[in-house]
């Protein structure tokens, strides 16, 4: 098996990695303006979309085909907003709402389409859960230009959509014209998703949204970074989903690539500096154990204060009564020079005192003078 | 340029959430080069009233003039603190970047903030005294500081009048030093400040002007003149913590059981 000089590989590889860059990186914006599930909607909205194109031109263009998706998920979005200003129903729900209708439209329509006589050429199926192995070397050629286009609108406008994401009223009392810069922001997010529908599916596009940024937010605290480093995960994840899945004709890419993401997004949360999982358990156990450490170090120095000096030794069992496992501990704050033993008799050290004088952990190391707490 | 217009002149104005009216019919002339406090009840539309001054909540009514002429051509001369609660903290971007946002305005379409524009957000910081937290991320600054960041952002603007929502709402001491430190060099600068304020008890000592607000303005003018017992009453509708003490101090012997012992947060909520 040689990837790089199998045609279609190459064509379904270079396709994927253009759309996973395009919806990882925009997709950024999407989580950091807590709107995760604004790619969701978008993505179901498309399916009538698609279907209604079809119906419309009897082509199968791609670039007819994403036209229409992507009207029809701006118009998703548009409804969204409509039922929010308009009503009480919440963002959430009106998300909900409009997601579901689309892509219930969409499913009937398709089913309309399947059943007329000339079916068998429609093929608009594999627009639910994606196929990669149907990519053509024209469909590349379009996801890479309207991906370029809408990376390059995020670029151009890079402080402004920063400054969307972090305080849109600030923004508008400086005079930016706020709504329009979401208005967009959104359509540039449409256009992300629109280019990977063939290949992801309406389904389970909106995990190329949400998924890379979340990952590469694990990562980094610079949105910069954020971004190219999602844009990154994001084709990573579309290569190898895009190439899994097209070596066989069975197995739909959607899933595949959400299959690839889902590890690189458990590998980010758990590994990760700071934010990983499994560095925070590490810190906690150390803290724990640092306590731990203090505390039997202070009860020796009540021992030897009790006794009248230092020297007075004390058997493991008087510690381990009062610390189940101060073995350990005791191991350690005889090696940081604390304390020392004679046969199975500790004692604390001049230097043990004095750290035992000024406190344990927590007492210390608040040089800092505010008063809140965050 | 009319240099005799107030600083930001409010007039008729009116907004309402569905159909009720959140501030009614405002009039406000606030004079150029004083500290301004906007005190009044919860819910008393003292937030909405700066958001309506900038059009971040649309008026049902009414006309804001800043230095004489419509806010819409003067947006230049006016800054903005948003109350600190209003943005997600753990939003990635250090503190440097985001005082920094401050200069998005007239930098304009397509540059990026440069040299200059570093210098700036430096110098502000160091008028809020954070110029050793410009590289932090800005999750892991306390509320005070936090604060502080948005008080610079707003200095970098240079502007000519300042709206503040709430600036020392939950802040340790250090950063209320800070903010009345700024405020006071603000004014000796000439500029312009309008703040909603919380705390009753310091208006006298931050403050010269005062607005008391109650979604009708219920009185405006020099502190010393405005801010008496009769219209704190007419503005919280009798029940002033504030005032209580403060009675309880001048009569001496006013026993606690027929009023409920004000609690040491001088809070009116």
């Amino acid at each position: 098996m040689d990837f790089f000089s199998d045609y279609t590989l190459r064509i379904v590889a270079l396709g994927a990695a253009a759309l996973g860059m395009t919806s990882g990186a925009l997709g950024s914006y999407a989580v950091l303006r807590k709107q995760s599930l604004l790619g969701d909607a978008i993505s179901h909205a498309a399916l009538p979309g698609i279907a209604l194109a079809f119906l419309l031109t009897g082509s199968k263009a791609p670039l007819v085909l994403v036209l229409g998706a992507a009207v029809a998920g701006w118009v998703g979005t548009l409804v969204v907003m409509k039922i929010v200003n308009a009503t009480r129903v919440k963002e959430d729900s009106a998300l909900g709402i409009v997601l579901a209708v689309f892509f219930g439209a969409g499913l009937v329509l398709l089913t309309v389409i399947q059943k007329r006589p000339d079916a068998s050429q429609a093929g608009l199926d594999r627009f639910l859960f994606g196929q990669a192995a149907t990519l053509l070397w024209r469909d590349v050629v379009m996801i890479a230009t309207l991906g370029g286009l809408a990376l390059g609108v995020a670029a151009l406008f890079w402080k402004e959509f920063k400054l969307l994401a972090f305080d849109p009223d600030y923004g508008a009392s400086l005079g930016l014209p706020m709504r329009g810069l979401d208005v967009l922001l959104t359509s540039v997010l449409v256009v992300s998703i629109v280019i990977g529908l063939q290949t992801v599916g309406v389904v389970l596009m909106s995990a190329m949204v949400v998924a890379p940024a979340s990952a590469a937010r694990q990562w980094t605290d610079r949105m910069g970074t954020m971004v190219l480093l999602a844009g990154g995960i994001g084709a990573l994840a579309g290569v190898s989903g895009a190439v899994i899945s097209s070596m066989s004709q069975h197995v739909p890419t959607g899933p595949t690539i959400v299959l690839c993401l889902t590890v690189l997004v458990l590998f980010s949360m758990a590994l990760a500096p700071n934010r990983g999982l499994v560095w925070a358990a590490v810190r906690q156990a150390r803290n724990r154990r640092t306590l731990h450490m203090h505390a039997v170090l202070a009860d020796l120095n009540e021992l030897a204060v009790q006794h009248g000096g230092a020297h007075h030794g004390h058997a493991t069992a008087v510690l381990e009564a009062a610390h189940p496992g101060a073995r350990h501990e005791l191991e350690e704050l005889e090696q940081r020079g604390w304390a020392t033993r004679a046969g199975d008799d500790w004692s604390i050290t001049a230097a043990g005192q004095a750290e035992a004088l000024r406190g344990g952990p927590g007492t210390r190391g608040r040089g800092d003078d505010e008063e809140d707490a965050r | 340029m009319n240099d005799q217009a107030p600083a930001i002149e409010v007039n008729d104005l009116t907004v309402a959430y569905r159909d009720k009216p959140v501030l009614w019919d405002i009039d406000v002339q606030v004079p150029r080069g004083v500290l301004m406090a906007i005190v009044g009840p919860n819910g008393a539309g003292k937030s909405t009233l700066i958001k309506a001054m900038l059009g971040l909540v649309r008026a049902a009514a009414g006309q804001v003039l800043v230095h004489g002429r419509p806010y819409a051509e003067q947006r230049k001369l006016v800054a903005y603190v948003p109350q600190r609660g209003s943005v997600d903290w753990d939003f990635p971007t250090s503190v440097l970047d985001v005082v920094m946002m401050g200069c998005y305005g007239s930098l304009g379409w397509l540059r990026r903030p440069g040299k200059k524009e570093r210098d700036a957000a430096m110098a502000a910081l160091g008028q809020v005294g954070m110029q050793d937290f410009a590289e932090r991320q800005i999750s892991q600054l306390s509320g005070g500081q936090q604060q502080r960041v948005f008080l610079a952002r707003a200095l970098v603007q240079n502007a000519g009048l300042y709206l503040m929502d709430e600036p020392f709402q939950g802040v340790d001491a250090k950063t209320e030093r800070a903010i009345v430190t700024v405020l006071q060099q603000l004014r000796a600068a000439g500029k312009t400040v309008v703040v909603v304020h919380h705390d009753l008890e310091t208006v006298p000592e931050y403050f010269d002007w005062v607005l008391l607000l109650n979604v009708r303005r219920i009185g405006m003018g020099p502190v010393d003149e405005v801010f008496t017992e009769e219209n704190l009453r007419l503005t919280y509708g009798g029940r002033v913590p504030f005032l209580q003490r403060r009675n309880g101090h001048l009569e001496g012997t006013k026993p606690v059981d027929d009023v409920r012992r004000p609690d040491a947060s001088m809070a009116a909520d």
